[in-house]
């Protein structure tokens, strides 16, 4: 594999690239000076859409399509930029902004000149202290410049940005959790339809996008839309940056077309450079939590938007690649996810609420040491309640839990059945009465142990 | 589970009827007023700006938020119950969030965690005697490629190790961050910027 010349990271490690003018000595800009002066916004749309752009942020909806979906007659448009990353292992767009703010910025200048908002709207999760500095010292720095504010350019456009940070919610990633935080309420997905685009944020038509996605748009603007078409495969097209963690030897954020496969983001040169200790793999996590997990014989699944559903997965999520090595206790893997879940769930719809509370607490009983033979069974018909795409729930969040605890469950059942087997009778009573009497004094449960 | 009471999260005994926010601060707030279209939506930087003044978000606190942005008290304590960010007891000088997510776990997090709650004696949401250090867990802290990671404040201290845990607690500068702070972090629009005592 020819070794891929960097895009969206092209600026890191570059001194000061954080800085206005460095990033504007590096063609920084000249896209968004482009588009505002040669381009009008049906013709930003159109070569987004001939570039088959898909979102970053995890659904992979095509971009151009999203911003289409505005009603011709509207006033005042609102642009929220998708900065709560908040899945576990994903750490792309904080690694973006830490290193390159500017191109983040320049992005959601194109974005609003084709959507035609009158303001952005940057929503950043309230753990991401540093990078909120960042970007707000960048943000200072361009309205000094003159690339917010009114009259952008000369081209008679004028658009507001400003951050707006969240405070601790999972949910507030999801766009309509995101607009209702904005709002200044707590952070509960809306019921679609009305979709964002017609009825968002204020009640005015809004568009959300992620970090990554506003990224890209420069670079198909300054290469072109067919550029970007070549890069990675026919329906998933572009750079992405994969973020890995875990016991590998070379965590981090790499960017590569999208296509690349598990085992070359894990083992290879440019990337992962294999694990560490020469532990074998037992488990790969490769999009986000919410996509489900890979078994060590499954390492060739190529992180694009299509060839990941051959493997059982929900989509391609954010691409952040958790790995799992030989000495980890798949109960563990199992209940620190279910806790996750559990924790995040904003509580609306009873079976998300209920669903990802229950699994939690069964979760921990069989990490514990106290797990039953019917609590495998009885965890994933839990996760076929929460919701099956498309859904019964409001947000996904459901869907994001039942995949990768049923996928650890049916992937890893003969190794969770072993461990189950092993367990010493007495323990696991006292241990299971110990973390949770209610569970164990359920009559329909009684009869199955 | 945002639906789950905490201790640390239960409105703490603070009804008195003096107003609490200083004029310096609700002109802070004020400022943000400029930026959305309804001054309900200037309701979490509200939050944000009275829990670092005042440490945490009383009662009183959100009845004279209320005040502010016109909107009834209740709807205040919904938005302020719903986020973990928000403390409602008064909690430490610093506070020490440590990640459990499944990258920083898989790397050690939970000795990690044991080794700052042994250290500082306390449990997960409980603040020190000597009220230096609150000790909190987050799902989460977008740092996956150094796990295990910790929040002090505003310091993110990543790849820390339970032998690690003493030191870092003992240093004093441990949450001081040295990136350049934008002017606007107060949330005055530009042009009202240089009108206002920076008063931090």
């Amino acid at each position: 594999m020819t070794r891929f010349e960097p895009v969206l990271l092209k600026n890191v490690g570059v001194e000061g690239a954080r800085t206005l003018r460095v990033y504007e000595s590096r063609s920084g800009y000249s896209s968004a000076r482009k588009v505002l002066g040669t381009m009008t916004p049906t013709d930003v749309i159109d070569e987004v859409k001939k570039s088959k752009l898909r979102g970053r942020g995890g659904a992979g909806f095509p971009t151009g399509i999203k911003w289409s979906f505005l009603p011709a007659d509207r006033d005042v448009t609102y642009l929220c930029v998708n900065f709560d990353e908040a899945e576990p292992g994903t750490f792309n767009n904080r690694y973006l902004v830490e290193n390159d703010p500017h191109m983040l910025l320049e992005g959601i200048l194109i974005a609003g000149y084709a959507t035609g908002s009158t303001t952005a709207y940057i929503y950043i999760r309230a753990e991401f202290c540093e990078p909120f500095h960042v970007l707000q010292k960048a943000l200072d720095e361009a309205y000094a410049a003159s690339f917010f504010g009114n009259d952008i350019f000369g081209s008679g456009y004028s658009l507001e940005c400003y951050i707006h940070r969240g405070a601790g919610a999972y949910v507030c990633g999801e766009e309509t959790g995101l607009i209702e935080s904005l709002e200044g309420k707590r952070g509960w997905p809306r019921i679609k339809p009305p979709f964002p685009a017609i009825e968002g944020a204020f009640g005015k038509p809004t568009v959300v996008n992620n970090v990554e996605t506003l990224a890209c748009l420069p670079h198909i603007i300054e290469r072109g839309a067919e550029w970007f078409c070549s890069v990675g495969t026919q329906e998933s097209t572009g750079p992405k940056l994969y973020t890995l963690s875990g016991p590998v030897n070379r965590p981090g954020c790499y960017e590569a077309p999208l296509g690349l496969t598990v085992r070359e983001l894990i083992e290879g040169d440019d990337f992962g450079q294999g694990m560490i200790g020469h532990k074998k793999i037992k488990g790969v996590i490769p999009g986000g939590l919410s996509v489900g997990i890979l078994t060590a014989d499954e390492l060739d699944c190529q992180l694009d938007f299509e060839d990941v559903r051959r493997y059982g997965l929900l989509g391609l999520g954010t691409a952040g690649v958790i790995v799992i090595n030989e000495d980890a206790d798949m109960r563990a893997v199992l209940a620190n996810v279910a806790r996750f879940y559990a924790m995040e769930s904003c509580g609306q719809c009873t079976q998300c609420r209920e669903g990802t509370g229950w699994i939690d607490k069964i979760a921990k009983r069989l990490a514990a040491g106290a797990g039953r033979g019917v609590d495998l069974d009885l965890m994933i018909e839990l996760t076929r309640h929460m919701g099956v795409l498309p859904g019964m729930s409001i947000c996904g969040l459901p869907d994001g839990a039942a995949y990768p605890i049923r996928t650890i469950i049916e992937k890893f059942r003969d190794e969770l059945e072993d461990l189950i087997r092993r367990q010493e009778p007495g323990d696991a009573e006292a241990a299971m009465k110990q973390i949770n009497p209610a569970v164990y004094a359920l009559p329909m449960t009684e009869q199955r142990v | 589970m945002a639906w789950q009471s905490i201790d640390r999260v239960t409105p703490a005994d603070d009804d008195s009827d003096e107003p609490l926010l200083s004029e310096a601060v609700k002109e802070k707030i004020r400022g943000f007023f400029v930026r959305y279209p309804t001054k309900r939506a200037a309701l979490l930087p509200a939050l944000h700006i009275v829990q670092e003044t005042y440490g945490q978000i009383s009662h009183r606190a959100m009845r004279d938020i209320a005040d502010l942005l016109e909107i009834p008290p209740s709807h205040v304590l919904d938005t302020v119950s719903f986020y973990s960010h928000f403390w409602r007891h008064p909690r430490g000088q610093k506070v020490v969030v440590s990640c459990r997510g499944l990258s920083c776990e898989l790397m050690g997090a939970r000795e990690v965690n044991e080794a700052i709650a042994s250290h500082l004696g306390i449990r997960e949401h409980e603040t020190t005697p000597d009220g230096q250090y609150s000790f909190v867990t987050e799902e989460c802290l977008g740092a996956c490629e150094h796990g295990p990671c910790v929040l002090i404040n505003e310091k993110l201290h990543k790849c820390v190790k339970a032998a690690d845990v003493p030191r870092l607690l003992a240093d004093p500068d441990n949450d001081k961050v040295d990136v350049p702070r934008s002017d606007l972090y107060d949330g005055l629009p530009l042009a009202k910027k240089d009108v206002l005592p920076d008063n931090d």
